[in-house]
């Protein structure tokens, strides 16, 4: 570039106005890409890992078979597990606890589960206004999974045949 | 006659700019830095130690959270140390992948740095631009992986999932009609890799935007030319990496120096800077964001031509198909054996390295034998760089500090570990 096209380009702010025309043109003419959260979502993969919860089988029995495999892969040592036999000999968990402010959401629980029990579901707006409100319980598991349990076996189903 | 001394003066660790929690105890000489003194650890999470307590591949989890922007490569760092300790090569499907998903992520990475480094020094709109385009990047990791940052994806012998055949698509609401939801869908209506190929058409256009706006600018220049400037001898001697490196003018990226997966057959240029200023390292990323684009298009190519497996069949080291686990006893037993030992390294060390987007991440890895590490030592990219801060903002102004924390692409998640 010769010096007085240097000159002039400097003189006359040239590059400044190639940059304000960028914004002007985003400003005017460029679709905005703002969702209008909440009303307005963006897309959920169905790996989606977001809040936990347990399932159970369409007969009403809850699948969980106490096997601690979740609470002994879990990296953040969140889970917590403790199990009886009941009557009808089959053994279940009395206690089924996930800390969600440990809880990394890595989605290894759901990975190990052999029966496809505990699941990371695609619930991500949650919240607790109290400490123990993120400390999920069996029955609060459980209720999450039997609210949502069509869109939980819909992603699953739809995710089946790379697992 | 008063003694005069200089001023002290605190700088974060809250501070906007100090890109997370980075606290640097300055000297000043009115608004001349005399000297700069970084203070860390305030991120400091026992990565290293928390790994001696847990089998390998619970680990994984934890390499996303070291570099919180440039997840998959840190786990790629810690996955590749496993995988050279075994003696195992994933599938070449699993490699094109890892490759796609480290170049996607160094996108991700040098917007982030691009984004904040912009707006530190004054600029506020390449931040709003790059955080549009890190949404698409975002969706990519959240199709694959299910989760938008902390991926978990990599495993020892492959990666966890193949490829969707089908992306999520926006639901209808009322603030778009038909055809708007139609308009946002248009790109989704294939496959993941259909979606990565329309960003990938896109985004040198967008690159030309953020160069629009920055290149020629002068508040741009006169923040960044003559900044910080680290000869190429000097820059060898503090260990410098990846583009702080390159920005010096010396052609040093593992990726073709010691290629690893399929970056050998892989065609791209390394940039190189010549004045080793913020400005020649602004430029060297720039031009690597390019260069991975164009990485990313080779590497959907082939992955549209050659489906097959993307993790190893051994059963000692990736869980069975979750279908035959629960059809087979010997599948079974593999299954609760691998989640819950997991599976061990022979007795000996190992040290990986990759192209992170920051430099030359590290993964040292001493094992006795047992299913958990005896020790894992992770060398961060950033940490070298930032221990040359004095070296770089002495003599300079206050103002300038700002600009050099931002072209060291600062994250403390990596240094503090």
């Amino acid at each position: 570039m010769s010096n007085t096209a240097r000159f002039v380009r400097s003189l006359f702010l040239l590059e400044l106005f190639k940059g304000l025309s960028v914004t002007l043109r985003h400003m005017l003419f460029v679709r905005k890409v703002t969702l209008q959260y909440p009303e307005e979502k963006a897309p959920i993969s169905p790996r989606f890992r977001g809040l936990h919860a347990l399932r159970r089988y369409p007969n009403g029995e809850e699948r969980c078979i106490a096997c601690k495999l979740c609470e002994v892969v879990c990296p953040a040592l969140a889970i917590t597990i403790e199990s009886e036999q009941r009557a009808d000999g089959t053994r279940r968990t009395t206690r089924y606890d996930i800390d969600l402010t440990k809880c990394i959401f890595c989605g290894y629980c759901e990975e190990s589960c052999p029966v496809d029990s505990i699941v990371e579901t695609h619930i991500y707006e949650y919240h607790g206004e109290q400490r123990g409100d993120l400390m999920m319980t069996k029955e609060k598991l459980l209720a999450v999974g039997d609210k949502y349990e069509a869109q939980i076996a819909a992603a699953r189903s739809q995710d089946a045949r790379y697992r | 006659m008063p003694e005069i001394r200089n001023y002290t003066l605190n700088f974060g660790p809250q501070h906007p700019a100090a890109h997370g929690v980075l606290r640097l105890v300055l000297e000043m000489d009115g608004e001349v830095i005399q000297r700069a003194d970084p203070h860390i650890g305030l991120l400091h999470r026992a990565t290293e130690k928390l790994a001696e307590s847990k089998p390998y591949n619970q680990t994984i989890p934890y390499m996303d959270r070291l570099d919180y922007v440039s997840m998959m490569v840190n786990e790629h760092g810690y996955v590749l140390a496993l995988e050279r300790m075994l003696g195992i090569t994933p599938p070449l499907r699993a490699q094109y992948i890892r490759v796609m998903f480290d170049e996607i992520t160094r996108v991700l990475n040098h917007l982030m740095w691009l984004g904040t480094h912009a707006l530190d020094v004054g600029a506020m709109t390449v931040f709003l631009y790059c955080f549009r385009e890190r949404e698409d990047l975002m969706d990519m990791y959240e199709a694959v992986s299910g989760a938008r940052m902390h991926a978990a994806y990599y495993r020892p012998g492959g990666v966890y999932r193949d490829l969707p055949e089908h992306m999520p698509q926006y639901g209808h609401t009322r603030y778009r009609g038909e055809s708007g939801t139609q308009r946002m869908n248009a790109n989704r209506s294939g496959s993941l890799l259909d979606y990565i190929d329309d960003f990938t058409q896109r985004f040198p256009g967008y690159v030309d935007e953020y160069e629009t706006l920055l290149t020629d600018n002068r508040i741009w220049k006169q923040r960044t030319v003559g900044i910080g400037v680290v000869t190429p001898e000097r820059a060898k001697q503090l260990g410098f990496t990846g583009p702080m490196l390159r920005g010096s003018g010396i052609a040093w990226d593992l990726r073709k120096k010691q290629p690893y997966e399929v970056y050998d057959k892989m065609s791209f240029n390394i940039p190189l800077g010549t004045n080793g200023d913020c400005y020649d390292r602004y430029l060297v990323r720039v031009e690597e964001m390019r260069q991975s684009n164009h990485i990313i298009r080779q590497c959907i190519e082939w992955l549209r031509a050659n489906p097959g497996p993307v993790m190893l069949e051994d059963h000692k080291l990736s869980p069975p198909r979750r279908e035959e686990m629960k059809g087979d006893m010997e599948a079974l037993i593999h299954h609760f054996k691998l989640f819950t030992e997991g599976y061990t390294l022979p007795a000996g060390e190992v040290y990986a390295a990759v192209e992170h987007p920051k430099g030359e991440f590290g993964v040292y890895l001493v094992s006795d034998g047992a299913n958990k590490p005896y020790r894992l030592k992770i060398r961060p990219p950033g940490f070298p760089h930032l221990a040359a801060m004095h070296e770089m903002s002495n003599g300079h102004m206050l103002a300038d500090v700002v600009a050099i924390i931002g072209t060291m692409d600062i994250v403390f998640g990596e240094i503090d570990r």
